[in-house]
């Protein structure tokens, strides 16, 4: 089982540094967001998955699930939210600001 | 007592939360920020004091024993690095005061200002690897907001780029810290330290360290330095320059904590690593530091070469290399403040950041000038000022290692600190006044007040080395000696 989520990771993975290599910031913000998505999976995974019940005292039978990864994707997944809601406001104002593609941005040009 | 150790964060974290309900009145708000972080200066001397005398303090939060719980930790590098960054902090407030803006104050500037110093407290302070990455994210959030608020068009080109290549690293951290997970099971620091003692660093830790490695070489601009120039130079100057005293410092940190106490098995793989990485960085931001014409290019690329510098001492890996690297991080610290302060009065007193469309400021304005020139010294090494102790211990280290090339390279650039400062002070300061007396624009006498005090620090910090030799060496001992700080934190 932790193989077919690794791989899903590793598909994930290249699929957003393609996002992220392309020339729209809004394709960018969409690679950040499945990036974050890999990573909260990677971290699953490597906790070891479904090795006993849920982690709630008196649900399992005795076994549970190690609760430390998702303990940690729960706080990432809070920064990388509002992470990305920050960006997307920063995409939206530098739209509206510069009046200029996105496009340029991401590649770099100067447009002063 | 030793709750002592968590003010260093909660202070700031606080402050800024009651600054937000305070934002109407401006005077209020700045008094309240200059005062905290005096505070925490206080309270950080006092902790470096404590320490000399009981040993490494921690805190468990909760009262859960280490290995589960999160904890504090400070050790004189720590809280050296604390004590430094409040201090620098409270002098860069005091220019935001006079330079930052009606808007920008209204703007919750100085919340972000103390959340940012929070998380760069915090950093320094923890013991707990992914608390780390939870510290990095506060003050990267703040660091986002500081760059963009304002919202001049440069500022929004750069803040894009700069937001994006830190949520690739915070991914990338977040990454590692799985694999770290996966492979050892816990992630607190000593812990880990013991751990991977025990297993002796097999390959999959050591390929783990590598990927740390990166992590914190983009955060720190430690050969990945591709976006700091244009980050640095798009903030105003009060921010700029809390970001080159703070930011890259942080990630520096991380690497020496990293190397030294948790992956130090395999220091032919690691270590020779972070040397090449190293070396490329002084050449690069040597390159950089030379070939532009823009002030603020030039000092970002300062920053560069001053992360190059501080991980040869890592590199090397002797005591007195340590010791170097010690010396010269907080040196830099404050020196990179005041050049980045220095800097940006020029640019608003000219009106333009081309040095060769600036000539003979010194006539109209002296002070400065002479300020300019001891930061210049300072930065180069010169022996009176606090910049040479460090540069010779890192060099008599790198000696004693036997490792010439990053010698060279360290020395070399130190030639190319210097000529990169002189080309601005002869550039601007020398020569025919293009400013006529009429035009001249006045210097706020008081904007030159925090250039002053910092400038005396890096003096003082040059004379009085002999004083502070003490706390450098208990912190080169305890990062060379992982024992005493995996017993400090599982003993008993």
């Amino acid at each position: 089982m932790e193989t077919i989520i690794i791989i899903l990771a590793g598909v994930l993975v290249t699929v957003a540094t393609y996002l992220l290599l392309s020339k729209g910031v809004l394709r960018v913000i969409l690679g950040t967001a499945i990036l974050s998505h890999a990573a909260h999976l990677l971290l699953m995974s490597m906790g070891g998955l479904k090795t006993g019940g849920v982690p709630v005292i008196g649900e399992g039978d005795g076994t549970y699930t190690d609760a430390l990864p998702q303990a940690l994707i729960l706080t990432s997944i809070v920064i990388s939210f509002a992470v990305t809601a920050f960006l997307l406001v920063l995409a939206y104002r530098t739209h509206q600001e510069n009046k200029m593609d996105l496009s340029k941005i991401a590649r770099g040009l100067k447009n002063e | 007592m030793n709750n002592i150790l968590v003010f260093p964060m909660v202070i700031p974290l606080l402050t800024g939360i009651i600054l937000i309900f305070l934002r109407p009145f401006i005077r209020l708000q700045r008094w309240i920020s200059l005062g905290a972080m005096i505070v925490v200066s206080g309270l950080s001397i006092y902790m470096l004091e404590m320490i000399q005398t009981n040993g490494i303090i921690r805190l468990d939060f909760g009262n859960w024993k280490p290995p589960f719980g999160i904890l504090f930790v400070g050790d004189s590098f720590s809280i050296l690095l604390v004590l430094t960054a409040s201090i620098v902090t409270g002098i860069c407030l005091i220019y935001a005061f006079l330079s930052i803006g009606q808007e920008r104050e209204k703007m919750f500037f100085y919340p972000f200002v103390l959340f940012m110093v929070a998380g760069v407290n915090g950093s320094f302070l923890t013991g707990d690897l992914f608390n780390l990455y939870v510290c990095f994210e506060v003050m990267l959030l703040a660091s986002y907001v500081l760059i963009t608020l304002g919202g001049a068009k440069p500022q929004f080109r750069e803040s894009i780029k700069y937001v994006v290549i830190n949520v690739v690293s915070s991914w990338l951290f977040l990454v590692a810290i799985a694999y770290l997970y996966g492979a050892v099971g816990t992630l607190n620091m000593a812990h880990l330290s013991a751990r991977v003692a025990e297993a002796g660093q097999p390959p999959l830790v050591t390929v783990i360290s590598i990927l740390f490695l990166l992590v914190f070489g983009l955060k720190a601009g430690l050969l990945l330095y591709f976006w700091l120039p244009g980050s640095y130079s798009a903030p105003p100057t009060a921010v700029a320059a809390l970001f080159g005293a703070l930011l890259t410092k942080v990630g520096i940190y991380a690497i020496f904590r990293m190397f030294t106490l948790l992956f130090y098995h395999e220091p032919s793989i690691t270590h020779t690593l972070i040397g090449i990485m190293a070396g490329i960085t002084l050449v690069g931001g040597s390159l950089g530091a030379v070939a532009y014409k823009d002030i603020r290019q030039i000092v970002s690329y300062n920053v560069v070469i001053a992360v190059g510098f501080i991980l040869v001492g890592l590199a090397v890996a002797t005591p007195s290399a340590v010791e170097g690297s010690i010396y010269y991080l907080v040196h830099d610290m404050i020196v990179k403040a005041l050049l980045f302060l220095i800097a940006g009065t020029m640019i608003a007193l000219t009106g333009t950041a081309k040095i060769d469309r600036m000539s003979g400021l010194i006539r109209n304005y002296p002070l400065l000038g002479w300020l300019f020139f001891i930061v210049m010294l300072a930065l180069a090494g010169i022996p009176p000022l606090s910049g040479f102790i460090g540069k010779i211990l890192v060099g008599q280290g790198a000696v004693e290692g036997g490792n010439y090339v990053l010698l060279a390279l360290a020395m070399i650039s130190s030639i190319f600190v210097l000529y990169s400062l002189l080309r601005i002070f002869k550039n601007c300061f020398w020569g025919e006044t293009i400013i006529s007396e009429e035009e001249q624009v006045p210097l706020k006498k008081t904007l030159l007040i925090p250039c002053v005090i910092l400038t005396a620090l890096s003096i003082g910090l040059g004379l009085g080395a002999e004083n502070f030799a003490m706390y450098v060496k208990d912190a080169a001992t305890t990062l060379l000696n992982p024992s005493i700080y995996v017993e400090a934190v599982l003993g008993e």
